[in-house]
């Protein structure tokens, strides 16, 4: 099994160590992982030789970083102009109550974590939502619980 | 695939994709951009394959997986050609009879568009009044070819206005012609391009840099996306003409990573392109060198802004900084770069090959060429849109969005995203470009135009864009940082009913201190939608303060549910659905809503039904007292 540092140091590689491809390391790391302990943040900063506080800064300005671990189903809300003014307050007020966390959190049993996102770009379908892969729209608040009764 | 070599190698190579191919071969195209994507497109392209490979015809019949084709309300669209019969909404049954419908060359009537007022059949793509009225450069393309496909790019004529730039012009000349074409940049300022390029160039400093800013961050917008997913080529290749230009001989392309799909066709574009010799040493054996390299942006609105994005690619927070050196001058690295948005670069190959006159012929006198528009919200034909400069909203709107769904009312467009502003009813004769949209307090931006009915609350829409700007902002500036917070305050406050009069000049003299004193354009721009809301629909913020009331009947603190006794016909429908437990009632037994119990989630009025439509919502007036027990009298059929 490799560990953190081999996962790492295989990503850093790639982008032959660039310090300014930190981001991108962060990324790569990430979609592999699904998010960011403070053991990679670490390895990351050794192998780029970026002081640690500039990975910190980095990893927690950007929103696709999580440093907290993900649940196994992702649902993303748009939250696009578009979506709403055709109603996507009610549809996020609705997939609050029926989860029971707040955007930005993740559900105690790990099953569900809820965002909320500037733009999905589907802006033809809304409201959207999607969960994980699969976009759904355009939605009407009673449709949500169907939706996520799927991954329930 | 060897490196092409010279000019005449690449014309060679053109003409022999063009003999392979034959126009009169019937071919399906089918859109798979992001809308078409989420509505199933994947799924109707394998049962199109499985049912040529089925009836035999898979060397007779071509199947091409294209770009977005713009009019993402009814996808997932498909186009036949050479007839150029367009079929939408289709689904994965439908594919064993179109397929058969182009081997008899039959027509499938019930996959056509039909007309909403007249309600005829139209056939043709071109005819349906969505893409009739619309003029379609840039963005045209998209619907012919395969994004992962070069030869379908080199088909269409691609990379043709790179050779012809660097085989008879010189860089002085390439300048020269943008300059004329007065190219004014896509993403937002509206700032000419040619003199961008020209401050870059005379800049002091080696090396420079040019830049691809896909980091389309405003709601509501997503024509940055689809070219880049759909026609990534035509991007790169007006970066290489730029750098040409310019004197660049290194470039990025910073894309959003909430954009799979545009990465990945980024990403194979420029394998392709340097596989062929477009991009690396020696490009087409003009001498010239230029390498791209990909940025994936990781979610930060700001980092669209020139110097943050800049920021951003040294591997940091993309923080803006401060411009009175212009990126021109000191940008990515301290050295002269020249950053455009994506279909800014795209527009690049046409100039060249058409010629400055042809692109001064269209639009008006400060802004020419077209412009493609996310035209969304409440419209009835949702989609991207390009058009030529100084085509009314109302044209827009009306004939090419077909109006406003379910005969609601219009209120106001929004253009410009969070930097913008709502138009309202009166201004929608307005020219649309770059400085008439300014002139009446709002801006092109990056081109969202987002319709709004009188369902829309425009307390809330100015809040909502402040408060999207106070998430997204930076915090590096007192103004941007504490303005957008103080702003959003009041406007919460207002929206909740708390709101006070004497509050109402307080959000203009923020937003005049924000103007002047942020230190990035988004900050000074943030107060936009609450100053054109302010100046175009005063009387709802006067509702909320003064009555309590919400005209459009939105904000959620100002409003009740209440269902109407009269129309109530006790079937049952939203006590069952309603998650509180607040509706009672029962078989027979006229509904009424315990307001205590009420979380106004808004279930009860989405699934009473139509032809009842009991429930209804009140704002600013008492909700009349429930007769518990009162019996349905159903009228005798």
């Amino acid at each position: 099994m490799i560990g953190i540092s081999g996962i790492v140091s295989k990503i850093v590689d790639k982008y032959q160590g660039d310090r300014d491809m930190l981001i991108q390391v962060l990324l790569d790391v990430q979609s592999g992982l699904g998010w960011l302990p403070k053991e990679v943040l670490t390895e990351v900063s050794k192998q780029l030789g970026t002081p640690l506080t500039c990975v910190y800064q980095v990893a927690t300005y950007y929103k696709a970083f999580s440093l907290a671990p993900r649940g196994q189903h992702l649902v993303r809300i748009c939250m696009g102009t578009a979506c709403q003014v055709r109603g996507s307050p009610l549809i996020r007020d609705r997939v609050q109550q029926l989860l029971g966390i707040e955007p930005g959190e993740t559900s105690p049993d790990m099953k569900f974590s809820f965002e909320t996102v500037n733009c999905l770009g589907c802006c033809a379908k809304g409201p959207v939502i999607m969960v994980d892969d699969a976009y759904y729209g355009p939605l009407g608040v009673s449709d949500v619980d169907k939706v996520l009764e799927k991954y329930g | 695939m060897s490196r092409i070599n010279s000019f005449a190698e690449l014309e060679k190579l053109r003409q022999e994709i063009k003999g392979k191919r034959d126009s009169n071969k019937p071919c399906i195209t089918l859109c798979s951009g992001t809308a078409c994507h989420a509505s199933a497109s994947e799924s109707v392209n394998e049962a199109l394959e499985r049912e040529l490979d089925r009836q035999g015809l898979k060397g007779e019949i071509g199947l091409r997986r294209t770009g977005c084709h713009g009019f993402c309300e009814k996808g997932p669209l498909v186009v036949v050609y050479p007839e150029e019969t367009c079929y939408i909404n289709v689904q994965p049954e439908d594919a064993a009879e179109i397929v058969q419908g182009v081997k008899e060359k039959k027509i499938i009537e019930r996959l056509l568009y039909s007309n909403p007022v007249t309600g005829e059949k139209i056939v043709h793509e071109s005819e349906i009044p969505f893409y009739k009225n619309q003029q379609r450069l840039v963005f045209g393309p998209n619907r012919w070819i395969d994004p992962e496909s070069i030869e379908d790019y080199l088909y269409i004529g691609g990379y043709s206005a790179l050779s012809k730039a660097l085989s008879q012009m010189t860089p002085a000349q390439v300048l020269e012609e943008i300059k004329k074409a007065n190219l004014r940049g896509r993403g937002g300022g509206g700032f000419p391009a040619g003199r961008k390029w020209e401050e870059t160039k005379n800049a002091p400093g080696e090396p420079k840099y040019v830049i691809v800013n896909c980091d389309e961050g405003d709601p509501g917008a997503y024509m940055d996306r689809s070219l880049m997913e759909g026609n990534p080529h035509s991007v790169i290749e007006g970066l290489i003409i730029g750098a040409y230009a310019i004197g660049s001989h290194e470039g990025f392309v910073y894309v959003r990573q909430e954009y799979p799909l545009a990465v990945e066709n980024l990403y194979i574009a420029l394998e392709q392109a340097e596989e062929y010799g477009f991009l690396g040493e020696n490009i087409l054996g003009s001498g010239f060198n230029f390498r791209v390299k990909v940025h994936r942006g990781a979610g930060a609105f700001v980092s669209g802004e020139s110097s943050a994005l800049m920021t951003a690619i040294e591997g940091k927070a993309g923080e803006p900084r401060m411009k009175y050196i212009h990126m021109s001058q000191r940008g990515y690295k301290e050295k002269p770069s020249c950053l455009n948005n994506v279909e800014t670069w795209a527009t690049v190959p046409f100039i060249i090959n058409k010629g400055s006159d042809w692109f001064n012929s269209i639009g008006t006198e400060g802004s020419k060429g077209t412009k493609i528009f996310s035209l969304v919200g409440k419209v009835n034909n949702t989609g991207l849109v390009e058009v030529p400069m100084g085509m009314t909203l109302r044209q827009i709107i009306y004939d090419i969005g077909g109006g406003i769904p379910k005969g609601r009312k219009f209120k106001g467009v929004q253009t410009g995203g969070p930097s913008g502003g709502i138009i309202p009813e009166r201004y929608l004769d307005t020219p649309i470009d770059f400085d008439e949209l300014t002139k009446i307090g709002s801006m092109m931006g990056s081109g969202g135009m987002i319709v709004m009915d009188e369902d829309t609350c425009m307390v809330d829409m100015a809040r909502y864009f402040v408060n999207f700007c106070c998430e997204e902002s930076c915090g590096k500036c007192i103004p941007g940082r504490e303005g957008l917070r103080v702003l959003l305050g009041i406007l919460t406050n207002i929206c909740e009913g708390e709101g006070k009069e004497e509050e109402l000049p307080t959000l203009e003299r923020v937003a005049e201190v924000m103007k002047d004193a942020s230190l990035c354009a988004l900050g000074a721009t943030a107060a936009n939608p609450v100053l054109t809301t302010l100046r175009y629909f005063r009387d709802e913020y006067e509702a909320h303060i003064k009555d309590k009331r919400c005209p459009a009947k939105v904000c959620k603190n100002l409003i009740n549910y209440y269902i109407g006794p009269e129309k109530c016909e006790a079937c049952m429908i939203c006590l069952r659905n309603c998650p509180t437990g607040a509706i009672q009632g029962g078989k027979n037994l006229v509904h009424w809503i315990e307001q205590d119990k009420c979380i106004k989630c808004g279930i009860c009025y989405q699934v009473c039904p139509e032809r009842f439509s009991a429930v209804e919502k009140l704002s600013g007036e008492p909700v009349p007292a429930p007769v518990p027990g009162r019996e349905v009298v159903r009228k005798k059929e």
